[in-house]
């Protein structure tokens, strides 16, 4: 079943176009990365299903809904829920206050089963966000998207800026929420990580999908191809 | 494309000033002193209008505190009159004084943002309002009249008031126009647009809102000692009175918020509506806030801004504008 | 002993004007934007309960509760037509759009109630009139304490709602990062307009403690909105105990100076808010040369 569609859809900054006539579906339970080079177009796409950023043109449709023009918190309320770039927690918010703000739909998500899939964050409970070290601040932003029970998930870059052990324990309660039956959509630098943990990929460049299929069918050095841009043999 | 400043209608317009300058000059000579009293009002309004948009349309800085400038003029030309100095040259001495008390205000009042600078300006208005209000010299809450000009015949009197306001008038206006077509208008604008990003670039920021501001402490020091001459009778609660700075807000931001006609424009709106309205009262000036609103709310760049935008018009070329250049120019 | 009188009386003063002072705190707090008809909002409200009192003979305390849903529909109205529109577009316009709401609301309330002088203090019973003789040359006024526990109260609880409520992480998180709020599910044009709506509600507050402890006219707005961004901007922008103290060092500066001499009274509270604004920003370098 589609859970997931987005039809032609623009996006620009200013006279900056930065999504040109991306246009996929993502069917319930599965994983899509989204790769590509800096630039590529990808943040702005996540955000434009999110609901951050308006769209110029085309259409999301959510589980059948249009939910092109329709504000982002009412999107959580569907159940969109997006781990923005750079974690934007609350940071004079506690762990526990961070989490708790974001309970916008009920469901198998709570403060004590975030709290179970990342257990680094149990003694820091009552600590100000602010505090935090980056791995443990990830792990409350991946936390609070999962507390609105999201049927989508949208996760930006969620290893960046962390050290790589740390980017282990993330993918793993990762692989964890997409056992749950999590639809998941990733934006994802590392290519390894990328093809390990999602069944599908999509490769963006200059703002198109240059590339799209299985991750167990895809050959590296295709991907990496349309990742840099090159041209492909035929 | 090609960046372009002159243009032919610009050309003639900055001639017609010239003329209109010129024309105006012969006013005293053909009306009566009550209808040259009416138009050196007008004069003031205008002067008033470009200083406010000096600073707030090329500057962004928004300030509710001009009238202080304004009292300190006016004040300045009871006190020197006082002292026994001629009144023509008091105004002056008055109005130099205003710009030049405008470089310590600006030392500390250009480090402030936004509603800081706004009110701060306007409790510096009400410390000088204060201060003037303790002095019983300069007559305390009551107010004191330039009997000093009681010395000219009332239709000399107005004829020397009306040309002073279009000197002042004159000078002010040049010295904003010329200031806006130097190199110097060119990073007032980078600044106007991005202050964050002018100043990455390398543009000397407080530098040059420090300029338009010492410009406007001057302008509106010469409007206050026009109002002076023009009422001869002044008090600190009118002077100094935020009214003041609802003025100019209404006119600049109905005439078109920096540009540079924009604010002559909503100059002459304003006199034609208090003309109108000579009672004045208090429905009228809920007309005038609620305009401004308006006006700030949909319609941001004026009048004047919005047929700049719709029709491409410039008269006075103030900045650049860039041209669309015809195909076989085209390089790339 | 007088000083020590003088001080006592500038903290009663001073809980006054942080009261009036907290919602500028509250709104500049979470949306960032200074409403230039914040006085003139709680004049408004000084009149709605005056008008109220004068209709119905109710005491003013209870004609503020029945004022105050009228006032919490005009913080939404406020936010939906004017300040909405104005936050998106620059820093400008949401003070020039608010200074025009100002002038309105003043001839407004010029046109309605005529430019003459009124005081709710005769309607308000003994509270106004009583107060303790503690020595010679000290006493505390019963309205002035009853003023100085509503404002740490009014403090306190908004404390409790912000630290240990939902919708009070709610406006934390929408103060803090709007669009991040927005993705885990805030609305934060709801959560706007019910900051507004509670600044507006506390700005009436201020206007029936200025009714009652002193005297108000249309144009008495104005100065009350400086007072309460000098009591903001002394406390440190944005800090809502900072507010409270803000208040208290302005209302105690303004007493002091008129210790010395009744006319010095808000010359010595402006002075202490440019002494602050200088302290902290620091004076510029005198630098009119136009070289890079």
């Amino acid at each position: 079943m589609t859970l997931l569609r987005v039809e032609e859809l623009d996006c620009r900054y200013g006279l900056l176009q930065a999504v040109r006539g991306v246009s996929f579906e993502l069917a319930q339970g599965e994983t899509l990365a989204l790769i590509g080079a800096n630039g590529a177009g990808k943040s702005t796409l996540l955000r434009a299903i999110a609901g951050a950023h308006r769209p110029h043109g085309g259409r999301v449709l959510f589980d059948g809904v249009d939910v092109t023009s329709m504000p982002a918190h009412r999107r959580v309320s569907l159940g969109i829920a997006l781990v923005p770039e750079g974690r934007r927690l609350f940071p004079s918010l506690t762990v526990e206050e961070n989490l708790r703000v974001a309970a916008a739909r009920r469901g198998r998500w709570n403060v004590q089963s975030v709290l179970e899939v990342f257990p680094l964050l149990q003694p820091r409970r009552h600590m100000a966000a602010a505090n935090l070290s980056g791995g443990e601040q990830q792990a409350v932003a991946i936390g609070r998207a999962l507390m609105s029970n999201p049927r989508l998930l949208l996760l930006d870059e969620v290893s960046l800026g962390l050290a790589p052990i740390v980017v282990d324990a993330v993918y793993r309660s990762l692989a964890d929420i997409i056992k749950e039956g999590t639809t998941v959509l990733l934006v994802e630098q590392d290519l390894t990580r990328a093809l390990n943990v999602a069944g599908r990929v999509i490769c963006m460049l200059e703002g198109r999908i240059v590339l799209e299929g299985e991750a167990a069918s895809l050959d590296r050095d295709r991907v990496v191809g349309a990742y840099f841009g090159l041209k492909q043999p035929a | 494309m090609r960046v372009q400043r002159w243009t032919g209608t610009s050309r003639a317009f900055t001639g017609a000033t010239i003329a209109i300058a010129a024309l105006l000059g012969t006013v005293p000579l053909l009306f009566e002193a009550d209808v040259v009293q009416r138009l050196t009002n007008l004069l003031i309004l205008v002067l008033l209008a470009a200083m406010w948009n000096a600073l707030a349309g090329y500057g962004g800085l928004l300030s509710v505190g001009q009238q202080a400038f304004i009292g300190i003029g006016a004040y300045g030309t009871v006190f020197f009159a006082g002292l026994g100095v001629s009144p023509y040259p008091a105004m002056l001495l008055a109005t130099l004084v205003a710009g030049v008390i405008s470089v310590p205000i600006s030392l500390f009042a250009l480090r402030l943002r936004a509603a800081q600078f706004a009110i701060g300006m306007w409790v510096i208005a009400e410390v000088i309002s204060i201060l003037v209000r303790l002095d019983q010299n300069l007559g305390a809450g009551t107010g004191i009249s330039l009997i000093q000009l009681n010395q000219y015949a009332p239709n000399f009197r107005q004829a020397y008031t009306f040309w002073l306001a279009l000197g002042f008038t004159v000078i002010f206006l040049s010295a904003l126009f010329f200031l806006l077509r130097s190199p110097l208008g060119v990073s007032l604008q980078a600044i106007r647009d991005d202050e964050d990003a002018a100043r990455s670039l390398g543009v000397h920021v407080a530098a040059r809102k420090r300029l338009l501001f010492v410009l406007a402490g001057f302008g509106c020091g010469a409007a206050g000692v026009l109002i002076g001459a023009n009422t001869l009778f002044i008090e600190p609660g009118s002077i100094f009175s935020v009214q003041w700075s609802a003025y100019m807000i209404f006119m600049v931001l109905v005439g078109g918020l920096g540009t540079f006609e924009g604010p002559i424009l909503g100059a002459i709106l304003l006199f034609g509506i208090q003309t109108t309205f000579t009672q004045g009262g208090p429905w009228y000036l809920v007309g005038l806030g609620a305009t401004a609103a308006l006006f700030a709310l949909a319609l941001p760049r004026g009048i004047w801004g919005t047929i700049e935008e719709r029709l491409g018009l410039r008269l006075l070329p103030v900045g650049y504008r860039v041209v669309e250049m015809k195909s076989e120019e085209r390089t790339v | 002993m007088t000083i020590v009188n003088a001080v006592v009386q500038g903290i009663f003063l001073g809980a006054f004007y942080a009261v009036l002072a907290c919602g500028l705190s509250i709104m500049f707090g979470v949306m960032r934007v200074i409403n230039l008809a914040h006085g003139d909002i709680a004049v408004l409200g000084a009149y709605v309960v005056f008008v109220i009192v004068q209709s119905t003979g109710m005491s003013p305390l209870v004609a503020f509760v029945v004022a105050l849903p009228v006032m919490i529909l005009l913080g939404y109205v406020l936010q939906l037509t004017v300040l909405e529109r104005s936050l998106k577009s620059g820093i400008l316009t949401p003070l020039l759009a608010t200074f025009g709401l100002s002038i309105v609301i003043q001839n407004l309330l010029l046109i309605s109630f005529s430019p003459d002088v009124r005081s709710l203090g005769g309607n308000a019973g003994a509270i106004t009139t009583s107060s303790w003789q503690v020595t010679g040359g000290l006493s505390v006024s019963a309205l002035g304490m009853v003023i100085l526990v509503m404002a740490v109260l009014l403090f306190g609880a908004l404390q409790l709602f912000l630290s240990s409520t939902r919708a009070g992480w709610m406006m934390r998180a929408t103060a803090e990062d709007a669009d991040a709020a927005e993705l885990v599910g805030i609305d934060s044009r709801g959560v706007y307009a019910r900051a507004t709506a509670l600044a507006v509600a506390i700005a009436a507050l201020g206007g029936l403690f200025l009714a009652i402890r002193s005297v108000f006219d249309p144009v008495s707005g104005p100065t009350q909105l400086i007072f309460a961004f000098e009591a903001v901007v002394i406390g440190g922008m944005g800090s809502l105990w900072g507010t409270l103290l803000g208040g208290l060092a302005l209302g105690v500066a303004q007493t002091l100076g008129a210790h010395i001499n009744p006319e010095y009274s808000a010359l010595t509270g402006h002075l202490l808010f440019l002494a602050v604004l200088i302290v902290r920003f620091g004076g510029g370098r005198l630098s009119l040369r136009m070289a890079r």
